[in-house]
C-alpha cells in the first residue's frame, strides 16, 4: 500500500484498502477557522448532541480575518471563540493565535499517522508530517465534530520523484509551483501525491510543509511525505500524544510516476491567474509591481522569514512598493525577533504584521486596488483573489518575492544580491 | 421527476473565489451569499439568474478552497443544479452536502446560455430542450444518492447519533 493507503487503512479498522473505496475512517484532529467554523458551528447546533466527540481534538483557529476587521469577522471569531469555552476544545486567542496551518503542526497537534479532516482547503499542509490531512467544508466538520470520523473514498496516489540537488535560492516553493506547471491544476484531481527523491531528502521541514501545502493547488486530495529523521526531529519535543510512523510498502501500486531533475531548476513564478501559469523567474517578463507579500500558511514559517531576510539585509524596498511580511505564528514571530529578522525587514522599510491570512484570500492587511500588481509568497492567483478583481498576483517563494520588493519588477535574489 | 430550467454556460476551472469572492465569507445566510453568487465572473450575474436556472459548466468546476459559502451562494440565488465535465472534490462534496444536485458530465458542448435544460437526477439523463440533444451523466454514487435522499448530511448523521 502507498503512505495515503496505509493511514487510511489504519484510520477504517482494515488491513488494506483500494483506490476507490468508500470507507468510514476515524479523525485524529478536526479543524476549522473563522471563516468555516461559524457555519459547522451552526450546523453542530443542529444535530442535537451537546458535545463534540474529543475536545482535545477539535481545535477552532480565528486567523483569516483576525484581529477582526470588521463586525461580521468579531461576530464570527466570537462564535469560535464562545463555542470553544462551553465544549472545552481547542481554541487560539488574538496574541496566542498564528494560521492554523502554521501552529498546529508548531506546537504538536497535527502528528505523524495522523488522519486530519479540517475545514479548510490548505489542511493538507500537515502531510508533510507523514499525516493524511485533506479539506473539506464546514457541513462535513460539523459532523466530524460529533462523530470524530469522515467518510472518505480511498484517493489513488501519484509518486512523485525528484533527483538532483537544489540549487541555491531554490526551495519547496520553486519546487511545487513547477509541479503544477507540469501537471495542471486538476493533473492530480481526487488523488494523493506522495514526494520523494534525492530533493525532498534534503529539505527542510518548512520547505516540506510549503510543497505539501500547495498540492491542492494541483486538484489533490492530500500530499504525503515519508516520515525520515528530519520529521522526527521537528516533532520531537512538540509531540504531547503518542502518534505511528507508517511508510510505504515497497510494492504499492501508483497510479503515476512523475520523476523530474531539479538539479538545475530555477526559482519559479506563477503568472496571474492560474498557479499552473509557470515560468522560470528569468523568463517572468519585466513586471513591475506594487506590493509583495510574504506569509501565509505556505510560506510564513521561519525559514520563509530567513531567506526574505538574507535578500533585504542592508537594501531598502523599492520606493515604489508596499512589502508586508506576516510571520505564521506568535514563536515565529518571536525568533524573528531574537535573530534580528524583524529590524532587518524594518530597516529595509518592510511592514511586519501579527499573524493572520489576511491579503492572502482578499481579506484584509494588503488589498489590492485595480491594476495593481502584487509578488506574493501566498498560494492562489486566481481573479480578484487579494481584492480588485482587475488586479493581479504573482507567485513566488520568499526569495523572489523580497527580491522583487526591493528591484520594483519581478526578478531573482541573485539579480539584487550581486 | 426530471427538473428543468434555462442553462448558464461555464468555461473550465470556475474557481471559489470566483463564485464567491473571498471578502463576502464573513457572510453564513444562503440569502445574502446569494446576491454575491458569480460576482467575481460577471457582478451583474446575480441580476440575470432566474430561480430553477442550471449551470453548465467545464473542467474541475468549483476548483479552490473548501468555502461552503460558494455552493451555499449559488443554492441562494436560485439555481437547481451544477453540470460540469468534472468536479473539484470539496466543492462536489459541499454541494451534495448541502443539497445541491451536481452531476459529472461532458455536456457543455451541447449547449448555449438560456438553452431549455432537463435534467434526470436518478438516470443521469441530461437534455437540451431547443435541439433535443442528450448527454448521459455518471450517475451519482449510492453512497452519496443516500445523503441526498436523506436531504443532506446533516440528516443522514442525525439519525444515527445518540442523543444528548
Amino acid at each position: 500500500m502507498t503512505l495515503a493507503e496505509k493511514i487510511l487503512a489504519a484510520h477504517a479498522g482494515k488491513d488494506r484498502v483500494e483506490p476507490g473505496e468508500l470507507i468510514n475512517v476515524r479523525a485524529d484532529v478536526v479543524m476549522g477557522n473563522d471563516i468555516t467554523a461559524p457555519i459547522a458551528i451552526n450546523e453542530f447546533r443542529k444535530l442535537g448532541v451537546s458535545k463534540v466527540f474529543d475536545p482535545q481534538r477539535v481545535v477552532l483557529v480565528p486567523d483569516h480575518f483576525v484581529p477582526a476587521k470588521d463586525i461580521l469577522s468579531a461576530e464570527n471569531a466570537k462564535l469560535l471563540r464562545d463555542f470553544s469555552r462551553e465544549q472545552g476544545s481547542v481554541f487560539f486567542e488574538v496574541g496566542n493565535m498564528g494560521i492554523e496551518h502554521v501552529i498546529l503542526p508548531e506546537l504538536g497537534l497535527v502528528l505523524p499517522g495522523d488522519v486530519v479532516a479540517g475545514a479548510d482547503s490548505h489542511t493538507c499542509t500537515y502531510g508533510a508530517l507523514g499525516a493524511f490531512a485533506t479539506g473539506m467544508g464546514s457541513t462535513d466538520i460539523a459532523c466530524a465534530m460529533a462523530t470524530g470520523e469522515v467518510w472518505m473514498k480511498v484517493p489513488p496516489t501519484i509518486k512523485i520523484v525528484y533527483h538532483g540537488q537544489l540549487p541555491p535560492w531554490v526551495g519547496g516553493k520553486d519546487l511545487i509551483l513547477f509541479t503544477i506547471g507540469q501537471i495542471g491544476v486538476d493533473g492530480a484531481i481526487y488523488s494523493a501525491m506522495e514526494f520523494s527523491g534525492q530533493a525532498i531528502e534534503s529539505l527542510s521541514m518548512d520547505s516540506r510543509f510549503t510543497m505539501a501545502n500547495m498540492v491542492i493547488e494541483a486538484g489533490a486530495k492530500a500530499g504525503l511525505f515519508s516520515v525520515d529523521a528530519k520529521t522526527l526531529e521537528y516533532v520531537r519535543g512538540r509531540a504531547k500524544r503518542p502518534y505511528t510512523v507508517y511508510q510505504p510498502d515497497g510494492d504499492a501500486r501508483y497510479s503515476q510516476v512523475l520523476e523530474y531533475d531539479v538539479s538545475s531548476l530555477e526559482p519559479q513564478v506563477a503568472l496571474p491567474h492560474s498557479p499552473a501559469n509557470i515560468r522560470p523567474v528569468s523568463q517572468a517578463g519585466d513586471i513591475a509591481i506594487d506590493q509583495a507579500v510574504i506569509g501565509s500558511c505556505t510560506n510564513g514559517r521561519l525559514g520563509d522569514l530567513r531567506i526574505a531576510a538574507q535578500v533585504l539585509r542592508g537594501k531598502s524596498v523599492n520606493p515604489n512598493v508596499r512589502c508586508i511580511i506576516i510571520p505564521g505564528s506568535q514563536e515565529v514571530y518571536l525568533q524573528a525577533l531574537r535573530e534580528g529578522l524583524i529590524e532587518t525587514f524594518l530597516r529595509a522599510r518592510a511592514a511586519v504584521s501579527t499573524p493572520t491570512c489576511g491579503p492572502c484570500l482578499g481579506g484584509h492587511m494588503g488589498i489590492l486596488a485595480a491594476g495593481e500588481r502584487c509578488i506574493s509568497t501566498t498560494n492562489r492567483n486566481f481573479v480578484g483573489r487579494m481584492g480588485s478583481p482587475q488586479s493581479e498576483v504573482y507567485l513566488a517563494g520568499p526569495a523572489v518575492a523580497a527580491a522583487s520588493a526591493v528591484a520594483g519588477r519581478i526578478v531573482g535574489p541573485e539579480e539584487v544580491l550581486k | 421527476m426530471p427538473i428543468t430550467g434555462r442553462a448558464w454556460v461555464f468555461g473550465d476551472k470556475v474557481d471559489t473565489d470566483v463564485i464567491l469572492p473571498g471578502k463576502y465569507l464573513v457572510l453564513s445566510d444562503e440569502g445574502e451569499l446569494g446576491k454575491h453568487a458569480l460576482e467575481g465572473f460577471d457582478p451583474g450575474f446575480v441580476t440575470k439568474v432566474q430561480p430553477g436556472d442550471i449551470i453548465v459548466g467545464g473542467r474541475y468546476f468549483g476548483c479552490g478552497s473548501s468555502r461552503e459559502q460558494a455552493p451555499v451562494a449559488l443554492k441562494g440565488v436560485g439555481i437547481a443544479a451544477v453540470v460540469a465535465e468534472t468536479f473539484a472534490r470539496i466543492f462536489y462534496r459541499n454541494a451534495l452536502n448541502i443539497g445541491l444536485p451536481a452531476l459529472e458530465c461532458r455536456a457543455r458542448h451541447l449547449f448555449q446560455d438560456g438553452d431549455p435544460v432537463s435534467l434526470n437526477l436518478e438516470t443521469g439523463e441530461i437534455r437540451n430542450l431547443r435541439t433535443g440533444q442528450m448527454a448521459q451523466a455518471k450517475p451519482i454514487p449510492p453512497f452519496m444518492m443516500d445523503i441526498i435522499a436523506a436531504g443532506g448530511l446533516m440528516n443522514k448523521i442525525r439519525v444515527s447519533l445518540p442523543k444528548g
